[in-house]
């Protein structure tokens, strides 16, 4: 019952977060909105028993990546933003259709909400039924025995991405 | 034992281990004023008390009767969160951070360590860089030239050094095959000829030390990496505008960092509370724990020493540094160590 409780807190908040980051007008409010979304992703990935990958959610993304974003904030002092006088067309077409597909999911899920008591919440989430999954020996075992191909290429792809950067941000001399 | 002990025994772990570390912190800097001014051939705080041991205490009276000053300019609720983040941030850490192994008292068996988690070294590497913000966000929301240099420098220079400080705690990952930090120390039991202890530090990861104390300095941002707060360009950078118990805030949270910094040291190098154990039961289980203790206080005291020593770098110094050499080092580190662990 507790852990079903706390998801909903951290759920909340994680939701929360993300109509604040939507509201506020303030680029650094918006950012530190969305450091609260992937800190309460971490917890929520917590009560799933995934600790390894809570605490890689936290040490990436509310850690390195969000501090860029508000380093690049801070850089280039960016102030309140500005709202456009007539509202964009391509937001016009492809909004509408897509507020209705977000509330059909949710009623989806809300209706459904009777089978919530199959996922694992609160306990370590069995895979196979033989192995625990989201401990870092089991995330060791599945990266580096069972995915070592794709690992290696995403690694290369991402090697290729961090080469493009260099590439493009070096000043021409 | 039920769950109405276990909080009690926890909430009294939490009330222990928050005195310690605070004491800890409030006579650092006493420490450092009496050992700064003895490299510098003077006496260092003396009037308060014998050997002015009752400086913190003025300290700490004077920070909270002086005025509390809010710049008109800045950004209130920002401004305000900051120093809340860096101290809360820096305090968490010590949850994780054991101190000895198990004790008995009467029917109670428990570690002495308030939360023993087996992704310990992760919460510590994840809180701190949540702590960032704290810097970050003072340097912004102030509003002030100095104050926003020195968070822009503080928070790329924390984010760069958390990399190498990082990557140099794999080869003891390596070693112990877990992220727990008492599974860490009880893998250095034991010794080699009755008497070179079996610590990391001796185990090959020699150079990964060296990687982690350099790093744990600039992400400390203590000299010779203080550039977020060097007052002679910046004149305190991200905490300029702060004042009263604000700035206290921010002191309490670099020294409580340097002690995290410390505890994490004699963890994963030095054999946490390794040591000779005799005399009888009471002594015995307290000897790990001044060990333990004894480790720390180096670690302090180097720190310390290091400040009256070297100067202070330069920022593009302390970039290439990190990057070009740290970065490199550590990595090569990992290299070796597997190869070493793969071969035996």
């Amino acid at each position: 019952m507790l852990p079903l409780i706390l998801f909903f807190i951290f759920a909340a908040l994680c939701v929360g977060g993300a109509i604040n980051l939507l509201v506020q007008k303030h680029p650094i409010n918006s950012a530190l909105s969305l450091i609260v979304v992937m800190g309460s992703l971490a917890l929520i990935y917590l009560l799933l028993g995934a600790e390894f990958v809570a605490a890689v959610q936290v040490i990436v993304y509310a850690g390195a990546v969000m501090v860029l974003f508000v380093f690049v904030i801070m850089l280039l002092n960016a102030g309140v933003e500005e709202r456009t006088e007539h509202a964009s067309r391509v937001a016009m077409v492809l909004g509408v259709p897509g507020l209705i597909i977000g509330l059909g999911l949710a009623v989806w899920v809300v209706s459904h909400l009777a089978g919530l008591d199959r996922i694992a919440i609160g306990g370590p989430m069995v895979m196979n039924g033989s192995d625990v999954f989201g401990n870092p020996q089991a995330i060791g075992h599945l990266l580096f025995r069972n995915f070592l191909l794709p690992f290696e290429v995403t690694s290369v792809l991402i090697l290729i991405a961090i080469m493009g950067a260099v590439v493009l941000a070096r000043r021409e001399e | 034992m039920g769950i109405g002990t276990y909080i009690l025994v926890s909430l009294v772990k939490i009330a222990v281990a928050l005195a310690i570390l605070l004491t800890a912190v409030a006579y650092t800097t006493l420490l450092e004023r009496k050992v700064v001014g003895h490299i510098q051939n003077r006496w260092g705080p003396s009037r308060v008390g014998p050997f002015g041991i009752w400086q913190p205490l003025a300290d700490g009276l004077k920070f909270i009767f002086k005025e509390d000053i809010t710049p008109p300019f800045a950004n209130k609720p920002l401004y305000m969160l900051a120093p809340i983040i860096a101290l809360t941030t820096a305090l968490t850490s010590i949850a994780v951070i054991p101190i000895g192994p198990w004790i008995k008292l009467g029917s109670i068996n428990t570690p002495l360590q308030i939360a023993d988690v087996n992704i310990g070294l992760l919460i510590i590497l994840g809180v701190t860089s949540v702590g960032v913000y704290g810097v970050a966000l003072a340097g912004w929301s102030s509003n002030s030239k100095y104050s926003m240099l020195g968070g822009l420098r503080a928070s790329a220079q924390m984010v760069s050094y958390e990399i190498a400080l990082g990557l140099s705690l794999i080869g003891v990952l390596i070693y112990t095959g877990s992220f727990s930090l008492r599974d860490i120390v009880d893998s250095q039991a034991g010794t080699w000829l009755g008497f070179i202890p079996k610590w990391n530090l001796f185990r090959g990861q020699f150079v990964a030390f060296f990687i982690y104390i350099m790093a744990a300095y600039a992400e400390t941002n203590r000299i010779p990496f203080d550039l977020p707060e060097a007052e002679t360009e910046l004149v305190a950078g991200y905490h300029t505008e702060y004042s009263s118990m604000k700035f206290a805030m921010f002191f309490m949270a670099e020294y409580a960092n340097m002690v995290t910094v410390a505890c994490l040291a004699s963890i994963l190098f030095l054999g946490g509370w390794s040591g000779p154990v005799f005399g009888p039961p009471i002594v015995q289980s307290l000897l790990p724990v001044f060990w333990f203790a004894l480790r720390v206080f180096a670690f302090m005291f180097i720190y310390i020493w290091v400040r009256g020593t070297l100067p202070r770098f330069r920022y593009d110094q302390l970039m290439a540094f990190g990057w070009k050499f740290l970065l490199p080092l550590a990595i090569a580190n990992i290299v070796v160590t597997s190869l070493v662990v793969a071969l035996k």
